[in-house]
């Protein structure tokens, strides 16, 4: 079911993650990428690609930056978009998802984005409903949607991804975000490593091929780009860092410590920033901050990862019915 | 019958395409008046390239620099839910603003005419051109829509099971206009 390969795309019906694409799937996920980038610079920034499709956002999570970029881009390609966010009420995993995956099938829609707490959400959706269904984050597991953009922004910095380093910095241990880019730069080649306190850093992840750095001033020598994750301030209650101060302290990354990085290193964050305790205000507005950029194709990729998921649906609706029997 | 087999009979050799693009250039500029004002747009792939050698033919006619541009359409397309998706975009690249300048649309095979109402649609995101026309170095009957070209290189007669392919330099390595057997899925 999942290896159902409608025509034009060749990347089945969802997009749950990158761990389940080919480093080819991945590319070509760029290379549409690119095309929609100047869609965004039109003077009517619309194309009619999927006029009467219509899509839900369902966010069970608060979300500013993805579900806007999913908004920007759903309109963008002329689809009819509708926003349900669950933010505040408890949602169990199981029944009430897929009540509410009913309910909207009932409505007649085409896709879903979600974002979700529980990892395995998306998947759980995905084997349901014959709608579309793109990952906008579940738990713990991934993101793909942003480990795409951050790779898009990386290939249009390096030119090429086979190769490069990147290393990511922070609570590897609890991200989606993180998970998603080291799925998906060990898939196009990249060379991936990880910085953090021992705690947040998963136990055998160096069987990945995923190099692990405990200083950031020996990950920031090594690296082409680096990847500095959001510090969630509830790992601290959980005791997993002694404090915000200690951290920044020790694995900050700040102007002064990227003194020994080479001279074309860049700093990406997928956002929110906690400015001043995993990144300082120097780095993530000087020219090394690819910040804003990342922002940017971050609609151009989710244009493309619509605009690939949409086409070819019987087949693909035919296997999910399958998959539900 | 699927009798003539691996056919592919050329209609036009290079020779014949550079003079009928040639002549597609003179009738394009006996209509013009004001060359600053002229934009000539090729349709992707194909049309692009022959969009720039008529440019080139207008150039050496006495014209100065011609505004050149391409067009991808794959996302104004009417058979999205038909065919699905493209993976390969190529861009759309306007020299400038459109609205009040005469555009010259230039296609490699006119046929259904759905490539060229997609590429109105287009060109109608960009601006309000004051004129647009179409010239197209094969015309091969069978349209869908009420469209007809302004400039016309060759009108083709093509037999059934058979359609028009053009090779460009940049894409083909030559040029030139044949008949070939429809793959089975088109």
């Amino acid at each position: 079911m999942r290896d159902g390969t409608p025509p034009g795309a060749g990347l089945g019906k969802d997009l749950v993650g990158l761990e389940g694409l080919t480093g080819e799937q991945i590319r070509t996920i760029l290379d549409t990428a690119e095309p929609f980038k100047e869609i965004s610079e039109r003077r009517i920034k619309k194309v009619p690609v999927l006029r009467g499709k219509t899509i839900v956002n369902l966010f069970f999570e608060p979300s500013t930056r993805t579900r806007i970029s999913f908004e920007f881009a759903e309109k963008r390609l002329s689809a009819d978009t509708v926003n349900i966010s669950a933010t505040g009420s408890s949602v169990q995993k199981g029944e009430t998802l897929v009540d509410t995956a009913r309910t909207l099938e009932a409505m007649r829609i085409d896709m879903v984005v979600m974002r979700h707490g529980s990892s395995g959400a998306a998947r759980f959706l995905a084997d349901r409903i014959p709608s579309n269904v793109i990952n906008g984050g579940d738990g713990q597991h991934e993101h793909p949607t942003q480990a795409l953009l951050d790779l898009l922004t990386l290939r249009d910095r390096f030119g090429e991804l086979e190769g490069l380093k990147v290393c990511i910095v922070g609570d590897i241990l609890h991200s989606r975000v993180a998970r998603s880019n080291i799925w998906g730069l060990l898939k196009v080649g990249a060379e991936v490593a990880v910085c953090g306190p021992r705690t947040l850093i998963p136990l055998g992840i160096e069987e990945l091929g995923v190099s692990v750095f405990g200083r950031v001033e020996e990950a920031i020598e090594w690296s082409d780009a680096l990847y500095v994750l959001r510090l969630q301030l509830e790992r601290m209650k959980a005791g997993f860092i002694p404090s915000v101060r200690e951290y920044n302290r020790v694995f900050g990354v700040s102007a002064e410590r990227l003194e020994r990085a080479r001279e074309d290193l860049v700093v990406l964050h997928p956002g929110p920033m906690n400015r001043g305790v995993e990144i300082d205000s120097d780095v993530a507005d000087g020219p090394r901050s690819m910040i804003l950029p990342q922002v940017t194709n971050g609609v151009a990729v989710r244009m493309a990862v619509l605009y690939l998921l949409a086409g070819g649906k019987p087949e693909a609706a035919e296997a999910a019915k399958q998959g539900e029997a | 019958m699927p009798g003539t087999t691996g056919g592919r009979d050329k209609v036009m050799d290079r020779e014949a395409v550079e003079e009928t693009l040639r002549e597609l250039a003179g009738l394009i500029a006996d209509r013009t008046d004001d060359p600053s004002d002229l934009m000539v747009v090729g349709i992707r792939r194909r049309g692009v390239e022959l969009a720039d050698r008529i440019a080139k033919h207008l150039e050496r006619a006495g014209f100065g620099p011609v505004a050149t541009g391409s067009l991808d359409i794959t996302l104004y397309r009417d058979d999205f839910e038909q065919v699905g998706p493209r993976p390969v975009i190529g861009p759309t690249e306007l020299p400038g603003e459109i609205t009040g300048r005469r555009v010259v649309l230039v296609d490699d095979v006119l046929f259904t005419g759905r490539t060229v109402r997609a590429a109105l649609d287009e060109l109608a995101d960009f601006g309000r051109p004051r004129r647009i026309e179409l010239c197209v170095l094969v015309d091969r009957g069978g349209r869908e829509l009420p469209i007809q070209p302004d400039y016309v290189g060759r009108r083709l007669e093509v037999p059934p099971g058979r359609q028009v392919a053009v090779s460009v330099p940049d894409l083909d390595g030559n040029l030139c206009v044949c008949l070939v057997d429809t793959p089975e899925a088109g």
